[in-house]
């Protein structure tokens, strides 16, 4: 395959990008939620 | 202080499986896109990035589009739908995480066919203008206000912003430009792509829309509980400055 570093890359950044912001995401919602009580969550 | 006694995050079934159907999508894209579909006879492999960057740029503009639609919604409702206006926020957000994520892919890609990873194009450069104005809607959301002043202001940004997808989309067509025009369907709007990599793209775009579905969920009630926690932070910190004034008395 031609130009894989690039091509490897590309996919590397994009999905590393969605891991990041979830995790990030995921983490953020598990800090806020230990402060909020469960019957004031409106999508439970 | 009162501490809830259970603490079930942002995550429900519906999310739990829109989540575990964009990993198993993204996972078919990447082994279509990098193995099973063809290189192409004009630019070889390097076709390869059009699966992750045609979705990318798919997910921000139906992301923008989805910030305007809100922001019509707040505005008509003069800011009183804090769901809506949560939405449109959190919407352009993941836009501006996936236009970089297109513009950097399209440097790697322009690496490859240009020889350079950027050129002051006009699709490249109205791109780039649309990240910046979003980063800028971003800006507006941040800034001082009632909630519903804030709601309002950038509503009034989302909904302006927005027209600048078409600029970007026709900027190959208006301009001389590098980049190439449309892949699936040229001006004739006939399909001019090969079935494996037609298929490959759709496989990306179902994966990337899925992505997008999951991020605005779980980042609206991010904001939501977000919004809760100032709420009850304010409530207490006034009961504790009214419990610290004597009965009848001034401070």
């Amino acid at each position: 395959m031609e130009s894989i570093e690039f091509i490897i890359g590309s996919y590397l950044l994009t999905f590393g990008a969605i891991a990041v912001v979830a995790g990030r995401m995921l983490r953020r919602a598990r800090s806020l939620s230990h402060r909020v009580p469960d019957e004031e969550k409106y999508w439970l | 202080m009162t501490t809830p006694t259970t603490s079930r995050s942002t995550g429900t079934r519906a999310t739990r499986v829109i989540g575990i159907a964009a990993i198993v999508m993204s996972a078919w894209l990447s082994l279509f896109g990098l193995v099973l579909s063809p290189a192409d006879v004009a630019q070889g492999d390097a076709v390869r990035i059009m699966y992750v960057h045609v979705p990318s740029v798919w997910l921000a503009y139906l992301a923008f589009i989805v910030t305007a639609i809100c922001s019509v919604w707040v505005l008509v409702a003069r800011g009183r739908v804090p769901g809506v206006d949560r939405v449109a926020g959190a919407s352009a957000e993941i836009g501006v995480v996936f236009m970089a994520v297109t513009l950097v892919s399209g440097m790697l890609w322009g690496r490859i066919t240009w020889g350079v990873y950027w050129q002051w194009d006009a699709r490249l450069t109205t791109t780039a203008l649309l990240f910046i104005t979003y980063i800028g809607y971003l800006a507006v959301r941040g800034l001082e206000g009632s909630p519903e002043q804030r709601a309002r202001r950038s509503a009034v940004v989302g909904v302006v912003a927005v027209a600048e997808i078409p600029l970007v989309h026709w900027s190959v067509r208006l301009w001389r430009s590098l980049h190439q025009e449309a892949t699936v369907l040229d001006t004739d709007l006939d399909v001019d792509i090969d079935g494996l990599m037609l298929f490959t793209l759709f496989v990306g775009v179902i994966a990337f829309t899925l992505w997008f579905v999951w991020f605005v969920l779980h980042r609206a009630r991010v904001m939501a509980l977000a919004a809760l926690v100032e709420e009850r932070s304010l409530d207490e910190a006034l009961a504790e400055r009214a419990a610290e004034v004597p009965a009848g008395g001034q401070n």
